[in-house]
């Protein structure tokens, strides 16, 4: 492993979240202040509880884990898509370097990004709601693995992408609804029997369902389920991006 | 001299179907200044960009320093520093960092005093801090010159890098070029301007059509191919070539204000002296002589004229 290169691509990426610093710290506060106010407080005067835990601390994991995967697939697609866009990436396909490094760079980067983000949100839920954590080192590793996945999959989205719409894309047309739909802000019990069955296709249900585990003890689908389908969905897509470097797909001609 | 990069019948098709390299082999000696001329669409770029990884061979040998570019590819493409042709830089960062990021990205450790000294010959120093947007075209240039060679390598490719600059900076551009080749550093330099290659070219190749028509010695070339030009103008015009002429293959020039004499610089006698003589006889009086060699672009568009009227035949 090429350490100093894989570092030196880190560093970049973080700069340019540095540079950014200030929108990347309000927006996410400003949101979750936002999704609080109305669902926690508004909303979630009227519904007392959902299966025995406060409304307002319930929409919690489903909160960190929406903003946790549209930053991951926003940080690591627009990432790579950038030098692709200016030309710059000539740089990173002439050094020598292999594919796993880049990768370990661009996405290390863009997870570490979400991660931060998702930390902020947590610590801004924590001053509306009491919030109590049952499985801290669950919860981390659900946080970390979805920041890596997703980030990963932004990756892909990044060199797929032949420019800013479809860059927008992905994250717009699949995965808001699919993350709307997985249960972010209610329990899946709470849908008819044919729709509980049709959303357990849905891949974020896992996901919620085993992050919200980490915090209330209580989860949709079992815990082991929801840690197979993150690692199995991270496998996935180093798979992907193995084959993309392998082949060169719309990053070498 | 030893060869530094060998390429052997490099082949390149595109998806399309478009072959780009027809099979080019090429051996560069360490230490050289090589032009690639060839006029657009030739294959220069596809050329530089498989050398350095940035496209996939269709097949051939690439071998840098004695590493193969695909199966060795670390120690090959550490020893390539490439100057893009196109401007491909981040607006927003700034010259030092990203000078400072090329050497990382090649996973040398960083080293201030080496980047400074770099930046320093390219007279950006004092530019360091300074974002790249706010940089004009030529220092951009500067720039993407500085990143190829924060890695210390020993073969730079110059991908026409003075497209579209301003005389002034062009002649900094082989300045820089020269100084380069001193420090020891090959260069491949592609270009479609003739009087860049034979300003600054040790060897010249000439590419067209994604096949390499020859490399030779610029020097050599210019001589091989070179033929020169004697005008003999005339007091009074002439209508016909006088037959006392005839043996001299001259033709009219000006309007029969002169007469044209072509001879060859590497024949033992250049028949001067009795052409010369032979239009005294003829009555004939001499206004004034002027010679003139043909240039390198003559010999180009020659051989590209040449190579296209092969390729209709074929």
């Amino acid at each position: 492993m090429n350490w100093t290169a894989v570092a030196t691509i880190y560093k970049a990426e973080m700069a340019r979240f540095w540079r950014t610093f200030l929108q990347s710290f309000i927006s996410p506060v400003l949101s979750t202040s936002l999704y609080f106010v109305v669902f926690g407080s508004a909303i979630g005067s009227r519904i007392q509880e959902v299966d025995g835990v406060e409304y307002g601390a319930f929409i919690v994991p489903g909160l960190v884990m929406l903003s946790v995967i549209t930053q991951s697939i926003s940080n690591a697609s627009f990432g790579i898509y950038f030098p692709k866009f200016i030309g710059n990436i000539y740089e990173i396909l002439s050094a020598p370097i292999n594919f796993l490094e880049v990768v370990a760079g661009f996405v290390g980067a863009a997870a570490t990004k979400s991660l931060f983000i998702g930390t902020v949100i947590l610590c801004t839920a924590s001053l509306f709601v009491d919030l109590s954590v049952q499985h801290p080192l669950a919860m981390v590793a659900f946080l970390v693995l979805t920041c890596l996945s997703f980030s990963l999959m932004g990756f892909i989205i990044g060199i797929w992408a032949g420019n800013f719409e479809q860059l927008q894309l992905v994250p717009l047309l699949v995965v808001t609804p699919l993350v709307f739909l997985g249960g972010s802000f209610y329990s899946i019990s709470m849908l008819p029997p044919v729709w509980q069955t049709i959303t357990l296709f849905n891949p974020v249900v896992y996901l919620v369902s085993g992050f919200r585990w980490a915090f209330f003890g209580q989860a949709d689908v079992p815990v082991l389920l929801s840690l197979c389908a993150i690692g199995g969905f991270t496998l996935a897509c180093v798979g992907v991006i193995w084959w993309i470097f392998k082949t060169g797909w719309r990053i070498r001609a | 001299m030893a060869a530094i990069l060998s390429i052997r019948d490099l082949r390149k098709t595109y998806d399309g179907g478009f072959q780009a390299l027809k099979g080019v082999s090429l051996e560069i000696e360490e230490g050289e200044i090589l032009a690639l001329l060839g006029p657009n669409g030739a294959g220069k770029t596809t050329l530089i960009s498989t050398i350095c990884g940035i496209t996939t061979a269709t097949s051939g040998v690439v071998s840098v320093g004695g590493f193969d570019n695909v199966g060795q590819f670390r120690q090959a493409r550490a020893l390539i520093g490439l100057v893009p042709q196109e401007i491909t830089l981040e607006p927003f960062t700034k010259v030092l960092d990203t000078v400072t990021f090329s050497r990382g990205l090649f996973g040398k450790p960083a080293d201030p005093a080496l980047v400074e000294e770099v930046l320093r010959k390219l007279s950006l120093w004092e530019k360091r801090d300074s974002r790249i947007m706010d940089l004009s075209g030529g220092m951009k240039r500067r720039v993407l010159i500085a990143k190829a060679l924060a890695h210390e390598p020993r073969i730079l490719f110059l991908d026409e890098p003075t497209a579209g600059v301003d005389v002034e900076l062009r002649k900094d551009m082989w300045e820089i070029v020269w100084e380069l080749k001193a420090d020891g550093v090959t260069i491949i330099l592609t270009t479609h301007y003739i009087e860049e290659a034979e300003a600054i070219a040790d060897r010249v190749g000439v590419i067209t059509g994604g096949e390499l028509l020859l490399v030779e010695e610029k020097e050599q070339l210019m001589a091989r191919m070179g033929q020169k030009q004697l005008e003999v103008q005339l007091t009074a015009p002439v209508e016909v070539i006088p037959a006392a002429l005839a043996q001299h293959n001259l033709q009219i020039v000006n309007g029969g204000d002169a007469l044209l004499y072509t001879y060859d610089t590497r024949a033992e006698r250049t028949g001067i002296t009795t052409l010369l003589n032979d239009v005294a006889e003829a009555g004939l009086v001499l206004a004034d002589v002027q010679t003139r060699e043909s240039s390198l672009e003559d010999i180009f568009v020659g051989l590209v004229s040449a190579g296209a009227a092969s390729e209709d035949a074929a």
